[in-house]
């Protein structure tokens, strides 16, 4: 049994034909299991030749792929260079059941999406126990936000179910899904469907062996999302990509245009309002992408906006401080006052993007403060263009 | 943090007490702790801390429970008014049913997916 599989493993060499195409072309075999893909045929979503597939679990159902619950660093990077946007559409695995550790018959069933990062947390955290793990395919996104899409739902779920022939493998008929699957799938139409009750275990994976240690019961806390200043400072990367993408941009067209109009010549008034240009545009990112996720609990208002916008007034205050400084040349006070209209807009507007990687807004209140916030902003976009647009000829 | 609170009178919560089995489902999965037990049924203890995911609405057999689900993400609210192909995640008039569970996400993984 074990060299066969080792076989299956292995690719085949060129011009050899495997020992017996019934081992290897199985063509009852699940969609993307290990044997379909060695015969030559169409392959289907390779599973043997990805790096965190140890090997495979023989089950009623067929040959499922095993994965521990040791991250590589492999892993790890993977995690990185998805968080500043790498490949993040393709950081996924490929939905069906997987073996983490050997389970048996009885080993509990735990569903995650097939974002990698949620497959990985997953199995780091129950790394020593055997279970079966349960893919859904969720277009690449986490649970939570695929949840609340309704990708990672009822339907997707009872589907998986039953592609991957689960009530074969497994004597038990209880699926545990992370709490925050919730608002994509009803217990109780999965229930109906398939005959599987789900469970819903705590939201973070981590907590997952003491909720099971527990007889499957969850604290309080568990059920609790916060939002720790740990988790908001994890999330300042994919603030700073799309902030970065529009304000390097941005900076390189004021640095230019701030040669123009200038009484001492084009470059001494590049090096004059080009270079406040961008240290102004620096601030505003700084404070938007970094300062507003590490500091939010502490910055007076509600809102995301008002908030983002006490912090662009006090880098406004900072511009002022290297202003004095004669680290950036004393500009005239139309320019000065762009700024001072423009770097809280842009803050503002960054903050507000926020809530979309916050734990705790709602739709409603997202919806609520933008009708008032936006034109604002843009307002003072504006104005601030204005002024500058007027140092340049005005002097 | 617990003390992170949103805006005040904003969601869209609707509880229903008379229809409420006490099953306890909404009290598993509502992440805010919106509801309590009460006299074997639920009570809205918190309603300003709802974040309107809909897993409440969603897992009540009863249907005791109603809101306008989604997610809240200013990027998304942008770009669904500005593309009419629709942004990351469905709008409130999608409700929690399964209307868009198999339609493909337009999201191209922004600031709102990580």
């Amino acid at each position: 049994m074990r060299k066969h599989m080792n076989d299956i493993l292995r690719k085949p060499a060129e011009g050899k034909t495997p020992d017996s195409s019934a081992e290897c072309c199985d063509h009852s075999a699940l969609p993307g299991s290990i044997t379909a893909s060695c015969c030559g045929g169409p392959v289907k979503p390779g599973i043997p030749e990805t790096y965190f597939i140890s090997g495979a679990a023989n089950t009623a159902a067929g040959p499922v792929p095993r994965v521990t619950g040791e991250l590589s660093s492999q892993d790890r990077w993977g995690s990185v260079k998805c968080r500043w946007g790498i490949g993040r559409m393709s950081y996924t695995v490929t939905p069906g059941l997987y073996a983490l550790g050997s389970p048996d018959a009885d080993a509990p069933v735990l569903v995650t999406a097939n974002y990698k990062m949620s497959f990985d947390k997953l199995r780091e955290a129950m790394r020593g126990w055997d279970a079966w793990i349960l893919v859904l395919d969720t277009k690449g996104i986490n649970v939570w936000c695929a949840a609340g899409a309704g990708t990672l739902g009822t339907k997707e779920l009872v589907r998986r179910i039953e592609q991957s022939r689960l009530a074969e493998v497994v004597n038990h008929r209880v699926l545990i899904l992370p709490q925050l699957g919730a608002p994509g799938v009803a217990a109780h139409e999965v229930k109906k469907a398939s005959g599987f009750k789900v469970r819903y275990g705590p939201i973070r994976a981590a907590d997952l062996p003491a909720f099971l240690e527990a007889g499957m019961k969850a604290t309080q806390e568990m059920r609790r999302k916060t939002f720790p200043l740990r988790e908001r400072a994890e999330l300042i990367p994919i603030e700073l990509t799309p902030a970065l993408k529009i304000s390097v941009p941005l900076g390189m067209a004021f640095f230019f245009l701030g040669g123009l109009g200038s009484v001492a010549g084009y470059w001494p008034g590049v090096r004059h309002s080009g270079f406040l240009a961008v240290w102004a545009l620096l601030l505003a990112v700084l404070g938007g992408a970094i300062l507003f996720p590490v500091l939010l609990p502490w910055i007076s208002g509600r809102a995301f906006s008002l908030k983002g916008f006490f912090l662009g007034l006090v880098m406004d205050i900072i511009l002022w401080f290297f202003l004095g400084s004669g680290f950036v040349l004393l500009p005239g006070r139309l320019e000065l006052w762009a700024w001072m209209f423009i770097i809280p807009a842009l803050v503002s507007h960054i903050a507000m993007n926020f809530t979309g990687a916050s734990t705790y807004t709602s739709l409603s209140g997202v919806k609520k403060e933008m009708r008032w916030a936006l034109p604002l902003q843009i307002g003072g976009a504006i104005i601030g263009l204005a002024l500058w647009v007027g140092a340049r000829v005005i002097h | 943090m617990n003390n992170l609170r949103y805006l005040k009178n904003v969601v869209t919560l609707e509880f229903f007490p008379e229809k409420c089995t006490g099953c306890g489902v909404c009290l598993e999965v509502c992440p805010q702790a919106v509801f309590v037990p009460e006299n074997g049924r639920v009570r809205v203890a918190d309603r300003d801390a709802c974040m309107e995911c809909g897993a409440c609405a969603k897992n009540c057999p009863a249907k005791a429970i109603g809101v306008q689900a989604g997610v809240g993400c200013a990027n998304a609210v942008m770009t669904s008014f500005f593309r009419k192909d629709g942004a990351c995640v469905c709008g409130p008039e999608c409700g929690t049913g399964d209307d868009h569970e198999d339609d493909p996400p337009a999201c191209s993984g922004g600031s709102c997916c990580c």
